[in-house]
């Protein structure tokens, strides 16, 4: 939503929104990850991370498709993903930023893994069969992404010198990201009224006591929490990272818009 | 039993088409030969990953996005799938890397050329793609069991590869002016490295009648490149594509379809390491190995550690 948007009302525009919000998430983190395409630091790691890349675009791909039957003018999956500029994409600030090294990378990918995780698994009941399908659906990917990500976050905080202070400067940079992924606005609210969102603020607690943990086996120190917190991605506010990585996403794409792809 | 009995065993077990397994006698020379040609195959699986992969991030849709992630995933697989069928040899993959990437062991030199559109991804996966499997549908016969094996199962993803890069080209061929344009500007670049995939003429070639007579190959590299050039005139004009050699004309006597002088000196001159991307392929390979010596160093320490900690638990 750029700051000309609305706030949505009726069910469906709620509901639109909420998905397009999830489905921008994750196109975005998948976007990031598939740069490791062939650059990873182990076959096997290439292997996982292109895996996780084309769950997250799966599941963006699933929930755009659903967003566009809801709103219901005749748009699919790639008129959101490859026709919108970055004041409309709703991301998280956290999943835009630069891929990093291997550590920055897998940070990311287990903080906002236990994150989904969490909220899928309240999304999993939603109030709305087909939503809910799709979470639940999309849980059993966001498992092993859970699992693969924490394995890795165990080996580099308690590998060597170096990786552990690789993984650490990765949480100390990355955290001042995490404050927004708990905060409820006003398409939150309303999505939890009507019976398909789920209360984000209450994900904080048993996110929070998770990460105590694996850092901790990790041999990490968990950020402070008190400290400044990026905020915005939701209203389409983001950093200067998104625009360049759609500049390259979606030129092809609407340099030709008349032409078939798919 | 002496050498020369023990070499007209191996010999008798290769021409009765039995397997031969990595605990089994082999000769010396076989065993190099093998680590040689299943270790190019397998850097050649995983240098594909770069030109491809230059296109993920752009590619056209959300389904092109995918497909493609998933191809590149696969080519992972296939890399690693080798790398392991030829550690039965004896070596391990780090020293088989770094003979590419700081040596002189080569790769595939298709991989040397790059992707510059979109329609490259479609032709990559329509003739490299077609190629390899013209390649590997033989080698899953070969007389090394590991190496037969993980052409079998690699053979299949591949036939998937090249179906998808055929009917996504199809569709460019058949689009707008531009897609046109962009499709039959990718096969006119592809067309004559693919053919050179296949390896110098057979006067040229070295090694071929040593593999052949152990039965890692069956075919000849113009044999196999002849059968090729027969499936591959058919599949582009069914969709409207040309291939950009005049002399390609069907040959009644022969059954085949004569193809005209392949560009040797190119060939040779990126052999070499003058083609387009080698520096850039192999820089890109160097970096991602350098950059990924503290990870792997972690990982094994973590392993350690924690292999210590379950010693003492137990
Ligand atoms: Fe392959
Ligand atoms: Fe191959
Ligand atoms: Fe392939």
């Amino acid at each position: 939503m750029s700051t000309l948007d609305k706030t949505p009302v009726k069910r469906d525009e709620i509901l639109f929104e909420y998905l397009v919000r999830l489905a921008d998430d994750r196109l975005i983190l998948g976007q990031r990850l598939s740069e490791w395409s062939g650059h990873g630091p182990e076959l096997e790691e290439d292997l996982a991370l292109a895996n996780i890349a084309l769950d997250m675009i799966g599941h963006a791909s699933g929930l755009y498709t659903y967003a566009a039957e809801i709103e219901g003018e005749g748009r699919d999956e790639d008129d959101l993903a490859y026709f919108r500029d970055d004041i409309d994409f709703k991301n998280f600030q956290m999943l835009e930023q630069p891929k990093g090294d291997l550590a920055y990378t897998i940070a990311r990918q287990f903080l906002f893994s236990l994150y989904s995780y969490l909220l899928y698994m309240e999304l999993k009941d939603a109030d709305d069969e087909q939503f809910a399908g799709l979470a639940s659906k999309h849980l059993k990917e966001i498992r092993y992404h859970l699992r693969h990500s924490r394995e890795w976050v165990l080996r580099l905080g308690d590998g060597t010198e170096e990786s552990h202070r690789r993984i650490q400067d990765a949480f100390d940079d990355i955290w001042m990201y995490t404050g927004e992924l708990f905060e409820m606005d006003e398409v939150d609210k309303k999505a939890a009224e009507e019976g398909f969102g789920a209360d984000l603020a209450k994900l904080r607690k048993p996110w929070k006591e998770h990460v105590d943990e694996v850092l901790d086996e990790a041999t990490l120190t968990v950020p402070d929490d008190n400290q400044y917190m990026a905020s915005g991605g939701r209203t389409g506010f983001h950093t200067e990272h998104l625009g360049h990585m759609l500049a390259q996403m979606q030129f092809l794409r609407r340099s030709y818009p008349d032409a078939e792809w798919t | 039993m002496d050498e020369q009995k023990k070499l007209d065993e191996f010999q008798r077990r290769i021409d009765n088409g039995e397997k031969i397994e990595p605990k089994d006698w082999m000769p010396d020379r076989y065993r190099k030969q093998l680590i040689r040609m299943m270790s190019q195959h397998a850097h050649s699986e995983v240098v594909g990953m770069l030109p491809e992969g230059n296109w993920i991030e752009r590619a056209p849709s959300l389904k092109r996005k995918k497909v493609l992630l998933a191809k590149v995933q696969d080519e992972a697989g296939h890399g690693l799938y080798i790398y392991s069928a030829v550690e039965t040899l004896g070596v391990t993959r780090r020293e088989l890397v770094e003979e590419y990437i700081y040596g002189k062991a080569k790769y595939s030199s298709i991989f040397n050329y790059p992707t510059l559109t979109y329609a490259d991804i479609c032709a990559i996966g329509w003739l490299v793609d077609g190629a390899a499997i013209v390649n590997q549908t033989m080698l899953a016969k070969s007389s090394y069991g590991p190496y037969s094996r993980s052409m079998v199962r690699i053979c299949k993803e591949e036939s998937f590869h090249k179906k998808q890069g055929y009917e996504m080209l199809a569709k460019m061929a058949n689009g707008t002016p531009e897609q046109k344009k962009m499709a039959q500007d990718a096969v006119n670049r592809w067309w004559w490295p693919t053919l050179m995939m296949f390896g110098p003429p057979d006067d040229e070639s070295p090694n071929s009648a040593e593999l052949i007579k152990w039965g890692v190959k069956s075919k000849t590299n113009d044999e196999l490149r002849q059968s090729f050039v027969d499936r591959t005139v058919m599949e582009a004009k069914k969709i409207g594509i040309e291939l950009p050699d005049p002399d390609l004309k069907y040959n009644k006597e022969t059954g085949h379809w004569d193809y005209g002088e392949i560009p040797w000196d190119e060939f040779w001159e990126v052999i070499r390491g003058n083609g387009p991307m080698n520096r850039e392929r192999i820089r890109a390979r160097r970096k991602a190995y350098e950059e990924g010596a503290w990870v792997r160093e972690a990982a094994s320490e973590y392993a350690r550690k924690k292999k210590l900690r379950d010693e003492k638990a137990s």
